[in-house]
């Protein structure tokens, strides 16, 4: 099964994941960094080819 | 496919903002809005809403580099995403800031007005043909003209990133978003 994985260090939040994601997995809870909501994502790459930090990796777990 | 909203269409007001400025160079003035809204959600509500959904700015450039193709999506260089980098550029813009309205003070204090647009810190541009006079202060045309030449400046910088790498590259290092940021860290810590 894959997910998404964010690299919150280097996340700035803007937004763009959140955007293209349809299973509204994606959320920026006080705006400090993109968080994946693990229940909901099926890791299908959409928020990590967005991504224009390219910061979000889809992992194999 | 997810409905439209209304935020969705603010890239209009972004365009229209840049045309404005090609006739008359007093309404550089509206653009302190991109710059007052955005830290005003973040110290009031404590998100980032406005670079999530409102920023005119960067649905211009998701449009241009997705639906117009204009972008090579490539990924952006290590460095540029880095936090010293982001940091780097914040201190450097707001430096770059204060130097425009210094110049702005002078000329409320008496200097001459300078009627033209800088780009990128460097060219000057003349740009006398989008100034009709005021009936303010010289200094409201100065602030003007050096507001326009901040955001001109930084739609430029935005557009060659767009091209360059993903079409939004300009939020990662954008200023506003990473004061933003900024603020809602220290809000929620």
């Amino acid at each position: 099964m894959k997910k998404a994985f964010v690299n919150q260090k280097l996340c700035v939040g803007c937004g763009c994941c959140l955007k293209v994601c349809k299973l509204g997995a994606i959320s920026i809870p006080g705006g400090a960094y993109a968080i994946i909501d693990e229940d909901k994502c099926v890791g299908c790459g959409m928020c990590s080819t967005e991504c224009p930090a390219s910061i979000i990796s889809i992992e194999e777990i | 496919m997810n409905k439209k909203k209304w935020y969705d269409y603010l890239w209009i007001f972004s365009s229209v903002y840049l045309i404005l400025g090609f006739f008359n160079i007093l309404f550089a003035w509206l653009g302190l809005i991109c710059f007052i809204t955005p830290l005003a959600i973040s110290l009031i509500k404590g998100d980032k809403a406005y670079c999530n959904r409102y920023c005119g700015r960067g649905q211009l450039f998701s449009l241009l580099g997705e639906k117009f193709g204009l972008s090579r999506k490539k990924d952006m260089p290590r460095w540029m995403v880095s936090p010293y980098f982001r940091y780097g550029f914040l201190i450097f813009f707001f430096t770059m800031f204060g130097v425009m309205l210094w110049n702005t003070y002078l000329v409320f204090a008496g200097a001459e007005l300078k009627q033209v647009v800088t780009l990128l810190w460097t060219f000057k541009l003349p740009w006398h043909w989008a100034y009709h006079g005021t009936a303010l202060s010289q200094g409201v045309a100065q602030f003007a003209f050096g507001f326009y030449s901040v955001m001109l400046t930084s739609t430029l910088l935005g557009i060659i990133t767009m091209m360059l790498f993903k079409p939004r590259s300009w939020c990662v290092y954008c200023p506003m978003g990473t004061m933003t940021q900024m603020i809602c860290k220290i809000k929620s810590s």
